[in-house]
C-alpha cells in the first residue's frame, strides 16, 4: 500500500486536531484535541517505521505515547483544579497571565 | 614555589645548627632576612606581642642585622683585598631561556652601605622604642620600619637589576607608609601620596634603565653589567648608554629628593620623627648616591649625563640651602638641609669623586639622623608644636639635647675637625680638581657651605638660645607641657584615636633609649671624620678603592697639598658662617626679621622654596585635575553612560514591544504555534522546489 495514504491520514487527522485546539474553548475538548494530534503524528511515524523496514520510528511513537499520558494526567489535574476552585471552565477567560499594561 | 624557597630553608637550618662555614654568603643572607623576619613576626603577631615586646623584637633584628654586617666586614677583611666580593644566590623562575636569580652581592660597597643603613636604623629603632611610646600605633611602626630596614637591604645587597628595582620599589613603599603613618591626617596621607608618586618617576625610569641594559649587554646581573661595561663602550653606539645614564639618573633624583623631584621631601615630614631620620634623613634618600656610585661607568659613559647631574646637584644645594635659610618648621629646616647635603654628594659622585661622597654619605647619616632625634626630643617638650618662632631658651632645660644638636648642627656646618668638614671638604677638593665645568659646581659647592653654616646655626640660636618659652620655662620646673591634639602644619584639631601621636607625645629627653642612641650618633658625628684625613689615613678610600678603580677618574686625585687648602678654605667659610649667624641671631637678634621686612618678596621666595609646588601645582596637578574632571563630566557621563543606559534601555524599550504579545489567551498561543509551524514547513517545500 501506498505510504501517502498513511501521512494523508494522519495530515488529516493533525488538521482536525489542530483546529479544535484553536476553535473550541472547553479545555476538556482541547486536551481531546491534543491526543488527536499526537495520534496523527503517531501515524506518520509508525508509517515511516514500516516504509523503511526498522524500528526507530516505532520507538518514537511509543514516547510520543508516554509524554501523551503524562500531558492528560497533568491536563486532567488542571482542569479538576479549576473545577474545585470554582473557576470557568473556558480558556479564554483563563488570561491571568497577560500582560496587565 | 617550594623548590625556590629550598636555598633559603637550607641557609636557616645551616645557622640553626650553628653556621656552616664554607658557605660564603651566610651573613649576607642573614643580614638581608633578619628584618625581614622581624616585620613579618611584629606584623603577623600583632596581637599577641604587648608593645614593649614589639618594640624589642623589632629593635632586636636591626641590632642582630648590623651584627651580621660587621660579619661580613669581617668576612671580606679576611679576603684579598681584589677578590671582595660575593655573588650568591638561586633561580626563582625560569622563561623565555632566562633565569631569574635572587642574587645578593656583598662587596665593598654594598657593605659599607649596609653597615650605615643597619648601624642608624638600629640606633633610630632603639631611640623609637621611647619616642613612640604613646603612640597607638607602636607594633604597627615597628613592622613597618623592619619592613623599611629589609627593602633598604635588598636594594643594597642586589645582585641584580632586577632586584634591585624591587627593593627600590619597596623602599618607597615602605616609606609611603611611615609618610602616611598618622593616617588621620589629611595632611599626612596626601604627603605620602606625594612622596609615592614622585618616586614611582624614578622607578619607571630605573625600569626603562633596566630594560635597555639587558638589552644591550644581554645580563642583569651587576658585577657582570660592570664587567662589561668597558668593552661595550666602545663596540656600541653611545645614544643608547647616553638614555641609560639619564634615566639612572632620574631614578636617582627621584629617590634623592634632587631638583626638579624634590619637593615630596619637605612634605615627608608628616611622618614621625624616627622615621624622617631613618628614611628621610640617613638611609633612604641617600639610595640616589648609592646608585650613581653602584654603576658609576654607566654614569661617567655620558659627558651630558655627569655635568646635568653635577649642575642640578648643585642647583638642589643652592636652592634648598636657600630655602632653609628663612623656613620656621623645625623639620622642615633639616629637610631642607638634607636635599642639600645630598646635592653635594650627587654633585659629588657626578664628578667622579665616589669614595668621597660615600664618606660624606656616611657622615650624613649620623649627623642627620642625630638633629633629627635631638629635634624630635624638642618637639616632645614643645607638645608637638615645630614651628621655630614659638620656640627658644632651651638649652638650661635640656642641656644633653642642646650638646648633641649643637654637635649635630656644627658637623653640618662644616666646623673643623668635626666629620662633616673632612668629608664634604673632600668632595669639594675631588670637584674641584675634575677642572673644567666643574670649577663652577665647586664654586657653588662653597657659596652652599656659607649657607648651610649659617642656617643650621640659626635653628640652634632659636630654639636653645635667647628667652625661654613658655614651655622651656615649665621644663625648668621638671614639668613637660601638653596640648590639645593639634595638627602642627594646619593647627586643625585631630581625633585620638587610631592613627594620631598620641594625646600625651611628649618625651623630652628624659628616656634612657633616646639618650644612648644620640650619645652614640654624637659620638660618631664628632669623631667619624677621622678615619679619612688626607695624607694622614684613608680607610674609605682604600676600602672602596676596588669598587672604583676601573673609573677613568681613578688616578685623578687633588695632591694632599690641594686638599689642605680645602680644607682650609672650608673651615673659614664654616666659621665665617658661624659668626654670622650668631651676629644676626645673638648680638643683633631681630635683624632678620627686618630684613624680611625690607624684602618681602625675597622672603616669600625662599619660604616657598622657590615656588617649585606653585609651579607643579600649575603645570601638572592642576591641569591633570582639570582633565579628570573633564573625563568625569563628559566621558564618564555622556559616553560610558552612554553605552550602558543605552544597553539597558535597547531591552527596557524591545521587552514593552514583545510583552504585548503575552496575551494570557491560550488558544491564540496555540494560533501562533501551529500557524509558525505551518509558515516554516511551507518556506522549507518552496525551497526545496
Amino acid at each position: 500500500m501506498n505510504i501517502s495514504w498513511y501521512i494523508a491520514l494522519s495530515a488529516v487527522l493533525f488538521a482536525i486536531g489542530a483546529g479544535g485546539l484553536v476553535a473550541r474553548r472547553s479545555p476538556l475538548v482541547m486536551l481531546l484535541c491534543l491526543e488527536i494530534m499526537l495520534n496523527g503524528a503517531n501515524l506518520s511515524l509508525v508509517a515511516f517505521a514500516r516504509m523503511w523496514g526498522d524500528g526507530g520510528g516505532q520507538i518514537f511513537a511509543l514516547i510520543v505515547m508516554v509524554v501523551a499520558a503524562c500531558e492528560v494526567v497533568v491536563g486532567l489535574g488542571l482542569i479538576v483544579a479549576l473545577y474545585r476552585n470554582r473557576l470557568p471552565i473556558d480558556i479564554d477567560e483563563l488570561d491571568e497571565l497577560k500582560d496587565p499594561a | 614555589m617550594i623548590s625556590a624557597f629550598t636555598p633559603l630553608l637550607a641557609h636557616a637550618a645551616d645557622f640553626a645548627e650553628g653556621a656552616r662555614p664554607e658557605d660564603p654568603s651566610l651573613w649576607g643572607w642573614v643580614l638581608l632576612l633578619t628584618p625581614l623576619l622581624g616585620a613579618l613576626v611584629i606584623g603577623l603577631g600583632y596581637r599577641v606581642w604587648s608593645e614593649r615586646a614589639a618594640g624589642l623584637i623589632g629593635t632586636a633584628a636591626i641590632f642582630l642585622a648590623f651584627g651580621a654586617a660587621l660579619a661580613c666586614l669581617v668576612q671580606l677583611l679576611g679576603m684579598d683585598p681584589e677578590e671582595r666580593h660575593i655573588l650568591a644566590g638561586f633561580t626563582y623562575a625560569q622563561a623565555f631561556g632566562v633565569d631569574f636569580r635572587f642574587d645578593i652581592y656583598v662587596d665593598q660597597l654594598s657593605v659599607m652601605m649596609a653597615l650605615i643603613v643597619t648601624g642608624v636604623s638600629s640606633l633610630i629603632h632603639l631611640y623609637s622604642v621611647a619616642y613612640m611610646k604613646s603612640d597607638m600605633g607602636y607594633r604597627r611602626f615597628f613592622a613597618y620600619l623592619n619592613f623599611f630596614v629589609f627593602s633598604m637591604l635588598l636594594l643594597v645587597l642586589a645582585g641584580n637589576m632586577l632586584l634591585l628595582v624591587i627593593g627600590w620599589g619597596f623602599v618607597g613603599a615602605a616609606s609611603y607608609l611611615l609618610i602616611s603613618y598618622w593616617y588621620r591626617r589629611s595632611s599626612a596621607t596626601k604627603a605620602g601620596a606625594k612622596a609615592f608618586v614622585m618616586n614611582v618617576i624614578g622607578d619607571v625610569a630605573l625600569v626603562i634603565a633596566a630594560y635597555l641594559l639587558w638589552s644591550e649587554l644581554n645580563t642583569l646581573t651587576i658585577p657582570s653589567l660592570l664587567a662589561n661595561a668597558d668593552d661595550a663602550f666602545t663596540v656600541s653606539p653611545s645614544a643608547t648608554y647616553t638614555a641609560i645614564a639619564f634615566l639612572l639618573m632620574i631614578g636617582a633624583f627621584a629617590k634623592s629628593a634632587q631638583v626638579p623631584l624634590q619637593t615630596w621631601l619637605p612634605d615627608a615630614m608628616e611622618g614621625p620623627t624616627p622615621v624622617s631620620a631613618l628614611i628621610h634623613a640617613a638611609t633612604m634618600v641617600t639610595a640616589g648616591v648609592y646608585l650613581i656610585c653602584r654603576m658609576h661607568p654607566f654614569i661617567e659613559i655620558s659627558d651630558a649625563a655627569s655635568i646635568t647631574a653635577a649642575t642640578l646637584g648643585t642647583a638642589t644645594l643652592l636652592i634648598a640651602a636657600t630655602t632653609a635659610l628663612v623656613q620656621t618648621d623645625l623639620k622642615r629646616i633639616i629637610a631642607y638641609s638634607t636635599m642639600s647635603q645630598i646635592g653635594y654628594m650627587i654633585a659629588g659622585a657626578a664628578a667622579a669623586a665616589y669614595s668621597a661622597s660615600m664618606f660624606h654619605l656616611m657622615t650624613h647619616a649620623f649627623f642627620k639622623a642625630l638633629l633629627f632625634m635631638a629635634a624630635g626630643s624638642v618637639i616632645g617638650a614643645m607638645a608637638g608644636i615645630q614651628d621655630v618662632r614659638r620656640m627658644g631658651g632651651f638649652k638650661k632645660s635640656m642641656p644633653f639635647t642642646y650638646i648633641v644638636f649643637t654637635v649635630g648642627a656644627l658637623t653640618l656646618a662644616g666646623f673643623p675637625l668635626l666629620s662633616g668638614f673632612w668629608s664634604k671638604d673632600e668632595i669639594i677638593s675631588y670637584t674641584l680638581h675634575r677642572g673644567g665645568y666643574f670649577t663652577v659646581i665647586a664654586a657653588g659647592m662653597y657659596i652652599g657651605a656659607i649657607l648651610t653654616a649659617f642656617y643650621s646655626m640659626r635653628a640652634v640660636f632659636l630654639v636653645f638660645h635667647g628667652d625661654p618659652s613658655p614651655e622651656a620655662k615649665e621644663l625648668e620646673g621638671g614639668h613637660i607641657a601638653h596640648a590639645d591634639p593639634v595638627n602642627p602644619a594646619t593647627g586643625e584639631l585631630e581625633t585620638t584615636d587610631v592613627g594620631f601621636p598620641g594625646a600625651d607625645h611628649q618625651i623630652a629627653e628624659r628616656e634612657g633609649e633616646m639618650k644612648v642612641a644620640m650619645g652614640t650618633l654624637a659620638f660618631l658625628a664628632i669623631f667619624a671624620g677621622l678615619v679619612q684625613i688626607p695624607g694622614v689615613t684613608a680607610v674609605i678610600e682604600h676600602w672602596l678603592e676596588p669598587v672604583f678603580e676601573d673609573s677613568r677618574y681613578h688616578d685623578s686625585i687633588p695632591s694632599y697639598t690641594a686638599q689642605w687648602i680645602g680644607l682650609g678654605v672650608g673651615a673659614i667659610i664654616a666659621i665665617t658662617g658661624i659668626s654670622i649667624a650668631y651676629w644676626a641671631y645673638i648680638r643683633k637678634r631681630g635683624v632678620t626679621e627686618r630684613w624680611a621686612e625690607r624684602f618681602p618678596g625675597v622672603n616669600a621666595w625662599l619660604l616657598n622654596a622657590w615656588y617649585f609646588d606653585w609651579l607643579y601645582d600649575r603645570v601638572f596637578v592642576r591641569p591633570v585635575a582639570a582633565f579628570a574632571v573633564f573625563c568625569n563630566k563628559v566621558i564618564e557621563r555622556y559616553v560610558v553612560d552612554g553605552i550602558v543606559t543605552g544597553t539597558t534601555s535597547l531591552v527596557k524599550d524591545g521587552a514593552a514591544r514583545v510583552r504585548t504579545l503575552q496575551s494570557g489567551l491560550a488558544r491564540a498561543y496555540a494560533l501562533t504555534l501551529i500557524g509558525g509551524t505551518i509558515i516554516i514547513a511551507l518556506y522549507f517545500v518552496v525551497v526545496s522546489k
